[in-house]
């Protein structure tokens, strides 16, 4: 638990979190590892979790039929996994697999959930924070779209 | 166009009249990807000079066809060849893949400004690059490796389309293995046997370890990807007169004398194609540009 909560304490994240907020968080924290090959998470089941990944890789795939899994985007140790519980109707929205021994702490969404409605101050602080996590994939998706190196041919 | 023959001992071949095409032959042709190649030019005697400084380019002219620039790829140190990376995108692209071994080359050069070699020392320096966007930092990348106690942490962030679309994969692999260059790969999407990073390049400049307030970052891609890139930069919290482009323009005179390469009030043949971007941050960014 100590652990856990040092964790959640330094990581960037949660950097201007209070004390008794990360306590909260830390409430509906445990730890969890994921052999090369599991899934983390699949397409269209509930979303009840997100992830801080403490090392390893999780490839975020989709599968196109006739190709087989796309793979369209990886999370490393240091950046945050999945926000599909904080957004109704709490689904994933692509399949989740371990590229290699990935170690995370799992934060429980729905607990979270329902702590941020209790407190609304711990609520803004985290929506906050997915706000950014969220506007950034967007725009990293929008330049993946882009295919920049697909056509052009500015060297 | 005038044409130069060379002679072993012709001052003219030591230094060349800027305008003088002088003939190389393809001493051997390396097929990188599937529409990229690299070519290696030795003239057809054996007096073979070729100094350049890492971002300079040369105008390549495919006989009877047209002629284009084409950044110098090879490793500076070396100066008995000439290597340059191409991808056949349009007319003489074209016609210079379709060259063989032992055809000729018409090459004048080196022009422009290239990357800032001085400026680096004592710095960290963030090479950023996607596509065959590394084909001009990779006589960079040699640079930096054989003076390499002169700058501080050297990271490579490198974007390709797919993991088929990796350019200098042995390159790659070679610069990966010292424990004094970090290298990350990325590409936008993956299939296979792909266990690596994916997603665009720009997305890994907040996780790598460099110094903001003491680095020089070297960005050469496709423009889209450089505007987004500086965007990262900035967002670290790398000043503007930190961060060098190299710009892309049609080209004909290549010395600064046509206009064909106008950017703002400058030339890219001559003021770049390697720019600060503190100083075309104005034009960077406007559409009509
Ligand atoms: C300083 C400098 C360094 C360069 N270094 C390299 C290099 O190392 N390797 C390399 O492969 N290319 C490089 N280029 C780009 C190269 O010069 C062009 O790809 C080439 O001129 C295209 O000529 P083409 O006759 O084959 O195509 P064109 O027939 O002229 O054009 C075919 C198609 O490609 C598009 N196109 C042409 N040039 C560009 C461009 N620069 N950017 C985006 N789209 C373009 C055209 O709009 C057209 O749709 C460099 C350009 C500059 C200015
Ligand atoms: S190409 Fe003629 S001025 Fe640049």
């Amino acid at each position: 638990m100590r652990d856990l909560e040092q964790t959640l304490r330094e990581h960037p994240f949660l950097e201007g979190l209070d004390a008794e907020h990360i306590k909260l968080l830390v409430g509906c924290a445990s730890n969890v590892v994921f052999k090369e090959g599991d899934f983390v998470f699949r397409e269209g089941l509930e979303a009840n979790v997100f992830y801080f990944i403490r090392h390893g890789r999780v490839l975020i795939e989709t599968h196109v039929p006739q190709k087989g899994p796309i793979m369209i985007r990886s999370r490393e140790a240091g950046e945050i996994l999945g926000w599909s519980w904080l957004v109704r109707p709490y689904r994933w929205h692509f399949d989740a697999r371990a590229a290699e021994l990935t170690r995370a702490i799992a934060l429980d969404g729905k607990c979270l959930r329902e702590k941020c409605e209790e407190d609304h101050d711990l609520g803004y602080e985290v929506m906050k924070r997915f706000a950014v996590i969220i506007a950034e994939l967007l725009e990293a998706t929008r330049l993946q779209l882009l295919d920049v190196y697909g056509n052009s041919t500015n060297k | 166009m005038e044409t130069q023959q060379t002679s072993k001992h012709s001052d003219a071949a030591k230094q060349p009249d800027p305008m003088l095409v002088r003939p190389l032959q393809i001493h051997r042709i390396i097929k990188e990807l599937g529409d990229t190649f690299s070519l290696i030019l030795q003239p057809q005697d054996d007096d073979a000079d070729f100094p350049f400084q890492p971002g300079q380019f040369n105008m390549l002219y495919v006989y009877g066809v047209g002629e284009v620039p084409i950044s110098i790829s090879g490793d500076p140190a070396r100066r008995e060849t000439l290597v340059h990376t191409t991808r056949e995108v349009g007319t003489v692209t074209r016609a210079m893949r379709k060259l063989k071994v032992g055809d000729s080359l018409g090459v004048r050069g080196p022009y422009g400004k290239g990357w800032p070699v001085d400026k680096a020392e004592n710095q960290d320096i963030v090479l950023l690059t996607g596509g065959i966007g590394l084909a001009p930092l990779r006589p960079m990348i040699h640079y930096l490796l054989t003076r390499r106690e002169k700058y501080g942490r050297i990271v490579l962030l490198y974007g390709a389309r797919t993991p088929e679309d990796i350019l200098y994969r042995k390159d790659l692999e070679k610069w990966r293995s010292r424990f004094d260059l970090e290298m990350h790969l990325t590409v936008d999407h993956a299939t296979g046997a792909w266990r690596g990073n994916v997603g665009v390049v720009t997305s890994l400049v907040s996780r790598s370890p460099f110094d903001p307030q003491n680095c020089i970052a070297m960005v050469c891609g496709p423009e889209i990807m450089m505007r987004f890139a500086v965007m990262e930069l900035q967002k670290r919290g790398v000043a503007d007169d930190r961060i060098y482009i190299s710009m892309e323009r049609n080209m004909k005179c290549g010395i600064g004398l046509c206009g064909h390469c106008q950017l703002g009030p400058t030339f890219v043949c001559k003021d770049g194609p390697v720019y600060c971007y503190v100083d075309i941050k104005d034009i960077f960014t406007k559409r009509e540009m």
